[in-house]
């Protein structure tokens, strides 16, 4: 068992190098001084309260909140669309479709920021909140697919037949079966994009107009140093943010694992 | 008899280039427990979905109580499925489940309510209504399964193997609730098994398929003793075969020089499938015996030696070489108060008459 | 019953209505623009007029111009660079979940690896300049220790930073595939393996590695071709010697106003990359032939 020992010391280093950025975030949140370096200071909540009084960032939360809730929504039922077409029907060319909606997933974004913006720019339109969501719904979309057809998959098939041998039409059955059996799929497809949408810089800063995304702010005011102890606290309540969704999601997961009987398929991805 | 509740004519189905189905027919009386009994991948569970509306046939007809059931999807037909997985809603109680239906057809509240305790009743669930439906056993999910579908008064149930899932003992108690749930509610049942055994003791007649195509359709009675092939033969019980040339006979019966057994006139009704030059005889392992001891004695007598014994208690099964042929036959004995088992490389005599053998293709 | 009717009702065209929606989305939102972009690197601009007439100029200026082959070649470096550190942290924690932590705790295990992937993307790559600057936290406790009495300078703003960043932002990445490929081996193989006289080494090497290699491409390839586009952190932990060919394709975009040059560089980048990764994927599918 020597290799076992080295084996958890190895982890134990990973898991601190995994860690450090994100433990940095509340150690300056609420370290008193206007420089982001060690020996720490004392503490204080002024952060917190600078960031409550910067209108801009209130502006730019909103912004990203907006275009988050959109793509989630927009990108969730496209999702829905694909994930059931590709589990459910077997249809020619149907894998060189999925793959060709799959595509984004390993394209560079800045190659979807580009491309979107020359397009837009060509066709006339001006930039938008609603061109940041036409990109995320694209970067987002290949993640619900995957989350969504492992949901369809893990169906068993002959639940939809028996609601329709029972009398019901496909879309009642699409509604009492297939949609409350997929739901925790459909509710992870939808915080993932959430939070994808949340956290995307590249596409935003490449197509955002006169309004910026949370990113963008934060980007414009990384050059600042006298900025980054509020951005560290700004920093902090993301984490804790989407720590918390996370969570929830994970809890409704299980509660709807156990309320159903299927077996537990582990976590998220 | 009454008209027929189903009518299959000329089915075939392709799922794409490979054939599932090859001009199926066969008619399903009313009232009777019918079953589709074959080997895996032989098509049963094909031509079940295909009388539920599951499947689009590619060419041919099902009609149900005199109606075409072209065109008429799954939903709207007069029969109900019972899946091999139970396909138990899990987000429904017991009584959501059986009521799915029901509430389709959107009966009043209260009328459902009496309906489902009435269905439970007569499956052994009565007071369960309110259980999660995950928090059942397979067993009890099987009559979930039973009450959503029979709660429907359906025309026809269809059971697509509905008791592989269980354990033996499990299974032999359903197999015997099954045949008298269909006694008391009069429903015509269809149901899939490769289980011979199933088949052959809950069934008032059988379709066995071969390949996409039906071989016989015969009540278990006619299956086993005058199977029409010899595919049919092998499939249930146990069957042993014998070369045998026929040289002519009257039309009634045939005169056959049997490898082993021996000479023997055998009415025309024992060839179930006709004669020619590739039949063979086949022996049931029951129709000879083992004759022992000086007074034993039987209209013909052949010899052997025995090969293997398998005692069962009960029974006693041998493989006897009989002179003259390289390969033994399966021979059944029941071990009787006083009669000997013997051994192996015992010399046997074999008792056999013209009404053990069969004829077939 | 039609002909149409009959198909109308058929699989093949609920598939195809089905996936129709995203279909024609990603077409009009991936396929259009990208053809858009391959056109316009053909094209040329001056200042805000395009000229449409069909030239290789952006090309030929593209991978002849000094500052674009070296843009390229370290863009290129420094994803291969990332792509099998990330790959070589992550295979031992794949092999610790999949192998060491019991059952029941994997899913927490995996859960707890891609917590740090949720902490905002920006705020996780400046968070390296905090802990690798001069007065970072690394410096810091050196400093402290005294194990050091100047701070180190050449920790931060070079191409190394870059290389640790990105390894880091993409390790989660690489861990998943590899998980689910060692999750996928046959315990029982490994057993026959140990019975027919392997011992823990030479098993790992003959039958767990080749066993694991399709998570370990599947890693390489969703490491590799996005990290070559990433712009944010050559920006923030680069310096002026770790800029990559995005940081490039920006400026060509939006300051420098020449778009066309812009699209010819961010083709020949994923050009690029696009045959690095497939002609790996098919070494290793020889390979892996071989091994069968
Ligand atoms: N959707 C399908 N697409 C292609 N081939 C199919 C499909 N469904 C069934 N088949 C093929 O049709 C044949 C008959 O299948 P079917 O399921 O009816 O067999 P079965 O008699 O029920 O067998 P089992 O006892 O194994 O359930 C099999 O060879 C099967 O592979
Ligand atoms: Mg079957």
């Amino acid at each position: 068992m020597k290799s076992g020992k080295w084996f958890k010391l190895y982890i134990g280093v990973f898991l601190v190098f995994l860690y450090a950025p994100a433990l940095l975030l509340p150690i300056f949140a609420f370290n008193d001084s206007s420089i982001v370096s060690f020996p720490l200071k004392g503490f204080t909540l002024n952060w917190f309260n600078v960031l409550w009084e910067t209108e801009a960032l209130h502006t730019a939360t909103k912004n990203s909140l907006l275009i988050a809730v959109s793509t989630a929504i927009i990108a969730t039922s496209l999702g829905i669309l694909a994930a059931r077409a590709s589990s459910r029907y077997k249809f020619r060319g149907q894998k060189a479709v999925m793959g060709f909606i799959m595509i984004p997933l390993v394209l560079p974004e800045i190659i979807v920021g580009v491309s979107l913006l020359v397009v837009i720019l060509q066709m006339g339109f001006d930039l938008s909140l609603w061109t940041i969501v036409l990109g995320h719904v694209l970067i987002c979309t290949p993640f619900c697919v995957a989350i969504l057809s492992s949901a369809f998959l893990n169906l068993d098939q002959s639940l939809e037949e028996a609601s329709f041998d029972l009398g019901r039409s496909k879309l009642a059955t699409f509604w009492l079966v297939t949609m409350p059996l997929v739901l925790p799929g459909v509710v992870s497809s939808m915080l993932i994009s959430f939070t994808i949408s949340l956290d995307e810089f590249i596409i935003a800063f490449f197509l955002a107009g006169t309004e910026p995304t949370l990113p963008v702010y934060i980007w414009g005011q990384l050059r600042f140093p006298q900025k980054l102890p509020s951005l560290m606290a700004l920093g902090t309540i993301l984490l804790i943010l989407s720590l918390t969704l996370l969570a929830t999601a994970e809890y409704f997961r299980r509660r709807s694992a156990r309320k159903t009987g299927i077996e537990d398929a582990g976590g998220f991805l | 008899m009454t008209d027929p509740i189903i009518r299959l004519s000329g089915i075939d189905k392709f799922y794409g280039d490979f054939q599932a189905l090859h001009d199926v027919n066969a008619e399903i009386r009313t009232g009777e427990f019918f079953s589709l009994l074959g080997p895996s991948g032989c098509g049963k569970t094909t031509l079940l979905r295909t009388i539920a509306g599951f499947e689009d046939v590619t060419a041919g007809h099902v009609e149900i109580a005199g109606q075409s059931m072209d065109n008429v999807p799954a939903n709207r037909r007069p029969t109900n499925m019972v899946f091999q997985s139970y396909a138990i809603f899990p987000h429904m109680s017991v009584a959501e489940n059986v009521a799915y239906g029901l509430k389709a057809r959107k009966m009043p509240k209260d009328q459902i309510a009496t309906e489902v305790a009435t269905a439970l009743k007569q499956v052994g669930l009565e007071g369960y209504g309110e259980r999660a439906s995950h928090a059942m056993s397979g067993g009890q999910r099987q009559r979930v399964a039973l009450a959503r579908a029979l709660v429907l008064k359906p025309k026809v149930l269809l059971l697509d193997e509905p008791l592989s899932a269980l354990d033996k003992k499990m299974r032999e108690q359903m197999q015997s609730e099954l045949r008298h749930l269909q006694r008391a509610v009069g429903i015509t049942f269809i149901l899939v098994t490769h289980d011979q055994e199933e088949a052959l003791t809950m069934s008032d007649r059988i379709a066995v398929m071969f390949e996409g195509r039906i071989g016989q359709l015969a009540s278990p009675q006619d299956l086993y003793r005058r199977p029409v092939n010899r595919k049919v033969a092998e499939f249930i019980g146990v069957m042993n075969f014998l070369d045998v040339s026929v040289s002519d006979g009257t039309g009634d019966t045939f005169d056959c020089d049997i490898a082993g057994l021996g000479k023997v006139t055998i009415p025309a009704e024992q060839a179930p499938g006709g004669v020619d030059a590739s039949v063979t005889a086949g022996v049931r392992p029951e129709m000879l015996t083992i004759l022992s001891g000086e007074n034993a004695h039987s209209e013909r007598e052949a010899s052997g030696i025995v090969e293997d014994v398998y005692y069962y208690g009960d029974m006693t099964y041998y493989d006897v070489k009989l002179d003259g042929v390289d390969h033994p036959v399966t021979i059944s004995m029941r071990n009787t108060a006083g009669r000997s088992v013997l051994s192996r490389q015992d010399r046997a005599r074999v008792g056999w008459g013209a009404e053990s053998v069969l004829l077939l293709k | 019953m039609s002909q149409l009717a009959k198909w109308r009702r058929s699989e093949e065209a609920s598939g195809w209505l089905l996936v129709s929606p995203t279909l024609v989305y990603s077409i009009l939102l991936l396929a259009a623009p990208l053809a858009m972009v391959i056109a316009l690197s053909f094209w040329t601009q001056d200042y805000l007029d395009l000229d449409k007439t069909f030239t290789l100029k952006n090309y030929i200026e593209a991978w002849s111009e000094p500052i674009y082959q070296t843009l390229m070649a370290r863009s290129l470096k420094i994803s291969a660079f990332v792509t099998a550190l990330t790959i070589l942290l992550a295979f031992p924690v794949a092999y610790y979940v999949s192998f060491y932590v019991p059952q029941k705790r994997k899913p927490l295990w995996i859960f707890l690896i891609t917590i740090p992937f949720w902490t905002s993307y920006l705020m996780r790559i400046f968070l390296w300049k905090v802990i690798l600057g001069y007065n970072g936290v690394i410096n810091g406790s050196l400093l402290g220790i005294g194990v050091i009495e100047q701070p180190l300078s050449f920790i931060l703003y070079n191409q190394n930073a870059v290389v640790v960043t990105l390894a880091h932002a993409w390790v989660p990445f690489a861990i998943l595939p590899i998980f689910v490929a060692l999750e996928k081996i046959d315990r029982s193989l490994l057993e026959a393996a140990e019975d027919l006289g392997d011992g823990p080494l030479r098993r790992f090497i003959r039958v767990t590695l080749p066993l694991a290699m399709p998570g370990v491409v599947a890693a390489t390839v969703i490491v590799f071709i996005p990290t070559i586009g990433d712009y944010v952190t050559p920006r923030l932990v680069g310096g002026p010697n770790g800029l990559m060919i995005s940081n490039m394709i920006e400026l060509q975009f939006k300051k420098a106003n020449n778009a066309p040059l812009g699209a010819a560089l961010a083709l020949s980048a994923m050009f690029l990359v696009s045959v690095i990764s497939l002609i790996f994927v098919w070494l290793n599918r020889k390979y892996l032939v071989g091994q069968k």
